[in-house]
C-alpha cells in the first residue's frame, strides 16, 4: 500500500490518528503563514485553520475511490485526504515534489489515487462537476460517490443552483458539503445572503439537506456517513451545512479586521482540536502527557517538511511544456 | 501633474467621474466597505455612500447583468471583476447581451456600463488567476476592449470609458497596482487612440499592459532605435498610427503577454502585412507566451512571460538579419 493509501486508512480506523491529522493541518498552516510572512512563499494561500474537523470528518467517511472537489482552501483536505505534507508543501513552494509538479500551486492540489480532484479557485467552479463525477458513476454502474465542498459564499453563484438541480433531477450519488464558515472574503455571510440556513436552498430541489455542528468530528461524520449511504444506495444527492468558523483572515494579505469584537474567541472555545482532545481524553484514549508529545513531534515534523522542501530542486524549464495535451 | 500610484488614479478617476455624473455607481464583490480587493476604491463609499458604491455577493452573472439592465435605464454602472477569469461565468451579460443591445434596438439603446477587471501574470497566482484574456471580447462587434499600461493611461481611459455610451471592458494588470507614475488630469486619452511612447527609425513595436515595461526596457538594453506604441486600446484599435508608424520604419514586432494562438497581435500583423507589404523590409511577427497555461513555480512563470531579455535579443535579430527571429522555446527545442 503506498503511504498516501495508508495515511488515508489511518483516519479512516483510528480516531487518534485522526486527531494527529488535525494538528499536522493545524502545524502545517500556522508554518505556512509564517513562510509566507517571511516572503518565502509567492502568491497567495487560503488556509483553513478552524476548519479541521470537516477536513477529517471526510477523509474518514468516503473512500479513495470516491472524489473530492475542493477549493483554493484546500491544503487541510488533501492532507486529510492522504497526500503527504511534502507532496502539498511541495507544491506550495513549486517545487517538482509537489502533487502538481510545481505548476499548480496553493490553490491547485490533486491526487487522483485518493480521489482528489485539482483544487478550483473559481468560487463555485468544482459543484457541477462533482455532479457530473455522479453522473460517470451512475452510468458506469460504480458506487462511488461525487463530492463538492465548497464556501458559503459559492450558494450565491449560478453554477450552485445548477449543479444541485441537476443532481436532483438525475438522481446523482453527490453530496455537496458547504463549509460555512461566516465569511466570504471580506463580506460577512448574512451581508450578502438573505437566509441563516443555507442548506434551506436545497428545499427548493426536494434534495435532503441538513445542517452539521463542522467543530464537532462526530457529529459532522454522522451527516456525511448518512449522506454517503444514501448516495451509495441511489437515494440521491444531499446538501450538508457544516457551521464552522475562518479562524484566520480570507487570504495572505487579510488581517481581518472587519470581524465583530468577540466573534473569533468565541468560535475559538469550540475549537475542533480542542474539542477532539476533550473527546478522547474523556473516553480514555488520550491524556495530556501523550498530548504535549505528539504536539511537541507534530511540530518538529512539520519543521522537517519545511526544510525538505526548500532544498527540493525547481521544476525544469521544459516541464511546464508538458501536460497540456495528451500528447 | 502629480505622482501616484496606478490603483490610486483608477480611484481618482472613479471619484471625478462619480462627482461630475450622479448617475455613475460602482459595484463588485468587497469594493464599498473594504475599499476593492485592490484598492481601486478607496474612500469611495465614504464620499458617495451605499446607494451608488454597492458590494455583491459572489455573484458576477447577476450584477454584470444588473449593469447591463441599470445601463439601458439611466444608469452609468461600473462593474468591478476582481480577476478576469472570474467573468467567465458572467460572460453572456457582456458578449451576448450588452454587446448587442444597440443593434437589436434598431440603435434606440445605449449601454453605457464599464467592466473593469484586474489580469494577468507574474504574482505567483497560478494557471486560474494569471491570465489576461483579452481575445475572450476581441472578436465581438460592439464591445470596446481597453488595456492599461500605467497610472496616466488608467486615469484618462477609465474617465473615457465611464463617459462612452457603449459598453467598455477595461483591463488592469494587476502587477501595476502599486506602481507609481505621473497622472495630469487634464490630459485626455481617447478610446480608439494608441499612444506613441517613443519615435523611433528602425522598428514599431506594438505593445499593451504590462509588457510596455518590457519593451521600453527591452529598447534600452537592445539598442535599437525602436518607437514603442502602447495600442491602449484593443478594440477598435487604431490603424492610422501603427500604419504610419511601420511606413516609417519599415519592420514591425507585436508584443504581447497572453500565449501565442489567437493572439490580437495576429491581427495587426496580418492587416499591417496587407496594407504595406510591398514597403516592409521584414516580415512583421509576434512576440508572446507560450502556448502553455501560466505555471505556478516561480523560475517557470518568470520564462513564461515575455522577458526584457528576449524582446532585445529578438529586436537585434530581425535588424541585423532581416529574418523573423525564432521563440526562445523553439531555440531551446521545447515543443
Ligand atoms: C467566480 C469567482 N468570483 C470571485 C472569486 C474571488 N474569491 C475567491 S474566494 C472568495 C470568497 C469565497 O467565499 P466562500 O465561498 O465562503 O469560501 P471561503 O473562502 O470562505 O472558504 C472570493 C470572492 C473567485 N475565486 N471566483
Ligand atoms: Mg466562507
Amino acid at each position: 500500500m503506498s503511504i498516501q493509501l495508508e495515511r488515508r486508512k489511518a483516519v479512516q480506523t483510528d480516531e487518534v490518528a485522526g486527531y494527529e491529522r488535525m494538528l499536522e493541518i493545524r502545524e502545517f498552516e500556522n508554518q505556512i503563514n509564517g513562510l509566507f510572512a517571511a516572503g518565502l512563499i509567492r502568491g497567495t494561500t487560503h488556509l483553513c485553520l478552524g476548519q479541521e474537523a470537516l477536513d477529517i470528518a471526510l477523509a474518514a467517511e468516503l473512500r479513495p475511490t470516491d472524489t473530492v472537489m475542493a477549493t483554493y482552501r484546500g491544503h487541510g483536505i488533501a492532507l486529510a485526504l492522504g497526500l503527504t505534507p511534502e507532496s502539498v508543501l511541495g507544491e506550495i513552494m513549486g517545487k517538482t515534489i509537489g502533487c502538481c509538479g510545481g505548476v499548480g500551486g496553493s490553490m491547485h492540489l490533486a491526487d487522483m489515487t485518493l480521489g482528489l480532484l485539482p483544487t478550483s479557485a473559481i468560487v463555485g467552479g468544482g459543484i457541477p462537476i462533482a455532479a457530473g463525477a455522479g453522473l460517470a458513476y451512475q452510468l458506469l454502474g460504480q458506487d462511488n460517490v461525487g463530492v463538492a465542498v465548497f464556501g458559503d459564499g459559492a450558494t450565491n453563484i449560478g453554477a450552485f443552483h445548477e449543479g444541485l438541480n441537476l443532481a436532483a433531477i438525475w438522481k446523482l450519488p453527490v453530496i455537496f458539503i458547504c463549509d460555512n464558515n461566516v465569511y466570504g472574503e471580506y463580506s460577512r455571510i448574512d451581508k450578502t445572503t438573505p437566509l441563516e440556513d443555507l442548506h434551506m436552498r436545497a428545499d427548493s430541489y426536494k434534495m435532503a439537506h441538513y445542517a452539521v455542528d463542522g467543530m464537532d468530528v462526530h457529529a459532522t461524520r454522522k451527516g456525511i456517513k448518512e449522506a454517503v449511504d444514501r448516495a451509495r444506495s441511489g437515494g440521491g444527492p444531499t446538501l450538508i451545512e457544516a457551521k464552522t468558523y475562518r479562524f484566520a483572515g480570507h487570504s495572505r494579505a487579510d488581517k481581518a479586521l472587519y470581524r465583530p469584537e468577540g466573534e473569533l474567541e468565541k468560535w475559538m472555545e469550540r475549537d475542533p482540536i480542542k474539542l477532539t482532545e476533550e473527546d478522547l481524553v474523556k473516553r480514555g484514549l488520550l491524556d495530556s502527557a501523550k498530548i504535549e508529545k505528539m504536539r511537541a513531534d507534530m511540530t518538529k515534523t512539520i519543521e522537517g517538511v519545511v526544510a525538505t522542501c526548500q532544498a527540493a530542486p525547481d521544476p525544469t524549464v521544459a516541464s511546464m511544456f508538458e501536460n497540456v495535451f495528451t500528447k | 501633474m502629480a505622482a501616484m500610484q496606478f490603483r490610486q488614479a483608477i480611484v481618482n478617476a472613479l471619484a471625478d467621474e462619480m462627482r461630475s455624473d450622479p448617475t455613475v455607481m460602482l459595484f463588485g464583490e468587497d469594493v464599498a466597505e473594504a475599499e476593492g480587493p485592490f484598492k481601486t476604491s478607496e474612500g469611495l463609499l465614504a464620499e458617495f455612500g451605499p446607494v451608488r458604491v454597492r458590494d455583491t455577493p459572489i455573484s458576477e452573472m447577476g450584477f454584470t447583468g444588473a449593469a447591463v439592465g441599470a445601463a439601458i435605464l439611466g444608469a452609468k454602472p461600473v462593474v468591478e471583476i476582481m480577476f478576469i477569469e472570474f467573468l467567465g461565468v458572467a460572460l453572456d451579460q457582456v458578449v451576448t447581451e450588452a454587446a448587442k443591445m444597440r443593434y437589436l434596438s434598431n440603435g434606440k439603446l445605449s449601454v453605457p456600463m464599464v467592466v473593469r477587471a484586474s489580469c494577468g501574470s507574474g504574482l505567483g497566482f497560478g494557471s486560474q488567476h494569471s491570465q489576461t484574456l483579452e481575445n475572450w471580447f476581441t472578436a465581438t462587434p460592439g464591445l470596446k476592449l481597453i488595456m492599461l499600461s500605467d497610472a496616466q493611461a488608467a486615469y484618462s481611459l477609465t474617465r473615457a470609458a465611464i463617459q462612452d455610451p457603449d459598453p467598455v471592458v477595461i483591463l488592469e494588470p494587476r502587477i501595476l497596482y502599486a506602481k507609481r507614475g505621473e497622472v495630469d488630469k487634464n490630459l485626455k486619452i481617447e478610446i480608439g487612440k494608441a499612444r506613441v511612447l517613443r519615435d523611433g527609425t528602425d522598428i514599431t513595436i506594438v505593445t499593451s499592459g504590462q509588457m510596455v515595461d518590457v519593451c521600453r526596457a527591452a529598447i534600452e538594453e537592445s539598442g535599437v532605435n525602436a518607437a514603442l506604441i502602447d495600442l491602449a486600446t484593443i478594440i477598435p484599435w487604431d490603424r492610422v498610427t501603427v500604419l504610419n508608424s511601420v511606413k516609417k520604419t519599415g519592420r514591425l514586432v507585436v508584443v504581447e503577454e497572453a500565449p501565442l494562438s489567437g493572439g490580437w497581435g495576429s491581427e495587426i500583423v496580418a492587416a499591417t502585412t496587407s496594407a504595406l507589404f510591398s514597403e516592409l523590409k521584414a516580415a512583421p511577427f509576434r512576440i508572446t507566451s507560450p502556448d502553455i497555461p501560466v505555471p505556478y513555480s516561480g523560475p517557470l512563470e518568470t520564462r513564461y512571460i515575455p522577458t526584457k531579455d528576449d524582446v532585445a535579443r529578438q529586436l537585434k535579430e530581425v535588424i541585423a538579419t532581416g529574418k523573423t527571429p525564432k521563440t526562445w522555446w523553439e531555440m531551446e527545442g521545447l515543443k
